[in-house]
């Protein structure tokens, strides 16, 4: 089986998006952070490095939580989406 | 107009859920359960092999309906290293009569069933909704605020999952430690049944479960999966996600990685990837078991962190559903006496304590730490590899006897007697 980009895995899933954003993080905090962790826990890669700032982008999350626990520095303000809004799984 | 007020709110439609709706609704109670994903079971991904003998007593011949994968016949546990895989096969032809094993199982098609048996019993499921926070009178929950309506209950129960935002919300839970949870990421690989059947040695519905530990994780805490479904494998990665932060790998370049496997690649040839999913598992064991009641408040299945992980054995859902049976029970006993205080509820506890439930965890409250050891996802699959490769080569060189060869690998591995005397007394205490 070919290796497959994480967008790709991405796009084969369903989502109902909200306009409201669920997570966003302390622009102000991450600005001080030194290992990043969010860049590369989030099994969505939803976090993302432009020029010196931390982005957010919340179309491919997961809803694992992953972040929210992984991020020490608590910048990371994390609720579910709302209802019946977010990731739908077909399978499971 | 004052809304109705419940026997019980459920929070989530998951196993702890719907066991706990479903026995209180058949004894005739008022229940309302809120589930935020679009349907139940549109949040929700495990492994997974689903034991049925908890759910049997709540629905006798549930394999008879529910929309099950396949039974479980074969289970295989597979020490990788950089290239060489080395396996342990077991298949039992008992595993494959009623009442069955355990089953695979997708949860998206699953708890959507289950919902509906839930359903039928008489409770009013309400999908879509997300449970915002508590409502309180004093130190008592005396309902819950969902999408900003508030619904009374005499108790409250807590089945919102692995991140239970609830349990916290009560006072129950602290933050969950990093430690204490592990990330699982899986993809769904669609392939025809018959190739399935062929490829892993399976007659029409039975299946198997295979487990990796080794060079999948590049020596972190966890392990590699698959199971067979009727027409796809779940595969995955499991990684404490402690470890996951520490070592800086990416969860998806890790999947990829353990796809790639030639111990794994062949086995999914030919698949196509229909779905990537993630979530988190609580794996401390009793160690991390929070308070689990409250006035007018129980926290059931994950959210209570009830899941039995020995490296052999995952199995959360058994602990979901019998959890959530001992919370209706207790419920239903709350009703008789008209006291939703921690009083009556104090018996939720009482009754875990006495099922599998706790005891298991009691049992295995070792594991843990026997499995934060490195050893066993470096040095051991390696060695077991690596010995074996010894032992199958012929390369024209004088043999050498098992043992000389074990010296050799183990000096190799820089491993010593003293090594192997603790590490199997610490995994006889754990395992
Ligand atoms: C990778 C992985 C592999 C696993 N493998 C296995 C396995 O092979 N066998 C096994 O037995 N177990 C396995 N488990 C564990 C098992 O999945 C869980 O223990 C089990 O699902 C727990 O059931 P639950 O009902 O407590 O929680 P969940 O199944 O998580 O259900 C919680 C429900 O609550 C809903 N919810 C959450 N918050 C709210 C809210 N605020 N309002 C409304 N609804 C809410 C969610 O949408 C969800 O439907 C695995 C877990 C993972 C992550
Ligand atoms: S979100 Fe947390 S981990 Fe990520 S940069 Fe900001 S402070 Fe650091
Ligand atoms: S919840 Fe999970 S998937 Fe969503 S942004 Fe956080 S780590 Fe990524």
């Amino acid at each position: 089986m070919n290796s497959m980009s994480l967008e790709d895995k991405l796009a084969l899933n369903k989502y109902d998006i909200d306009e409201e954003l669920h997570i966003s993080v302390n622009e102000d905090i991450c600005r001080t952070c030194r290992n990043r962790v969010c860049l590369h826990i989030c099994p969505a890669e939803c976090f993302k490095l432009l020029g010196e700032k931390i982005t957010y982008s919340y179309e491919g999350c997961l809803e694992c939580g992953s972040c929210r626990l992984a991020c020490s520095k608590g910048a990371i303000n994390w609720t579910y989406p709302r209802g019946g809004f977010g990731i739908a799984y077909q399978y499971g | 107009m004052e809304p109705t007020k419940f026997d019980a709110v459920v929070a989530g439609a998951g196993p702890a859920g719907c066991a706990a709706a479903y026995a209180l609704a058949k004894a005739g109670l008022e229940v309302l359960v809120i589930e935020r994903g679009k349907f139940p079971g549109a949040k929700n991904m495990f492994g997974g092999m689903l034991c049925g003998s908890v759910l049997a007593q709540l629905i006798p011949n549930f394999w008879e309906e529910a929309p099950l994968e396949r039974y479980i016949t074969r289970h295989v546990i597979t020490f990788l290293s950089r290239e060489d895989s080395f396996s342990i096969d077991f298949q039992s032809p008992s595993f494959g009569k009623p009442p069955y094993n355990g089953y695979s199982v997708l949860r998206a098609k699953f708890d959507k069933w289950l919902a509906g048996k839930v359903e039928e019993a008489g409770a009013i499921i309400v999908p879509g909704l997300l449970v915002e926070d508590l409502l309180w009178d004093g130190n008592q929950v005396v309902g819950v605020k969902a999408g900003g309506e508030d619904f009374p209950a005499s108790v409250v129960i807590a089945a919102d999952g692995v991140n239970s935002l609830l349990a916290q919300k009560a006072g129950l839970a602290e933050e969950l430690s990093t430690e204490y949870v592990s990330l699982g990421v899986k993809e769904l690989i669609q392939l025809p049944s018959e190739i399935i059947q062929e490829r892993f040695n399976l007659e029409d519905d039975e299946g198997v479960t295979q487990l990796f530990d080794g060079f999948c994780t590049r020596g972190m805490h966890g392990g590699g999966f698959l199971y067979t479904n009727k027409e796809s494998l779940s595969l995955g990665i499991v990684i404490q996600l402690s470890a996951l932060r520490r070592m800086g790998v990416k969860p998806a370049d890790l999947l990829e990685e353990f796809k790639s496997h030639p111990g794994v690649r062949n086995l999914i040839k030919g698949g196509t990837v229909e779905e990537y999913s993630a979530h988190l598992v609580p794996n401390a064991g009793i160690n991390k078991v929070p308070m689990l009641y409250k006035d007018g408040f129980l926290v059931v299945g994950d959210a209570a962190g009830l899941v039995l992980t020995t490296g052999i054995t995952l199995d959360g859902a058994s602990f979901a559903f019998a959890s959530g049976m001992a919370a209706a029970e207790t419920v239903k006993l709350a009703k008789q006496n008209g006291d939703p205080s921690r009083k009556t509820l104090c018996n939720y506890e009482k009754l875990l304590k006495e099922s599998f439930v706790l005891r298991d965890l009691e049992t295995f409250k070792h594991s843990q730490f026997f499995l934060d050891n490195p050893r066993l996802y470096t040095t051991y699959p390696e060695l077991i590899c690596n010995l074996s490769r010894g032992l199958f080569t012929n390369d024209g060189k004088p043999r050498k006897r098992l043992w000389q060869l074990a010296r050799t690998e183990m000096g190799r591995q820089k491993l010593s007697i003293l090594h192997v005397a603790v590490d199997g007394f610490l995994g006889r205490r754990a395992i």
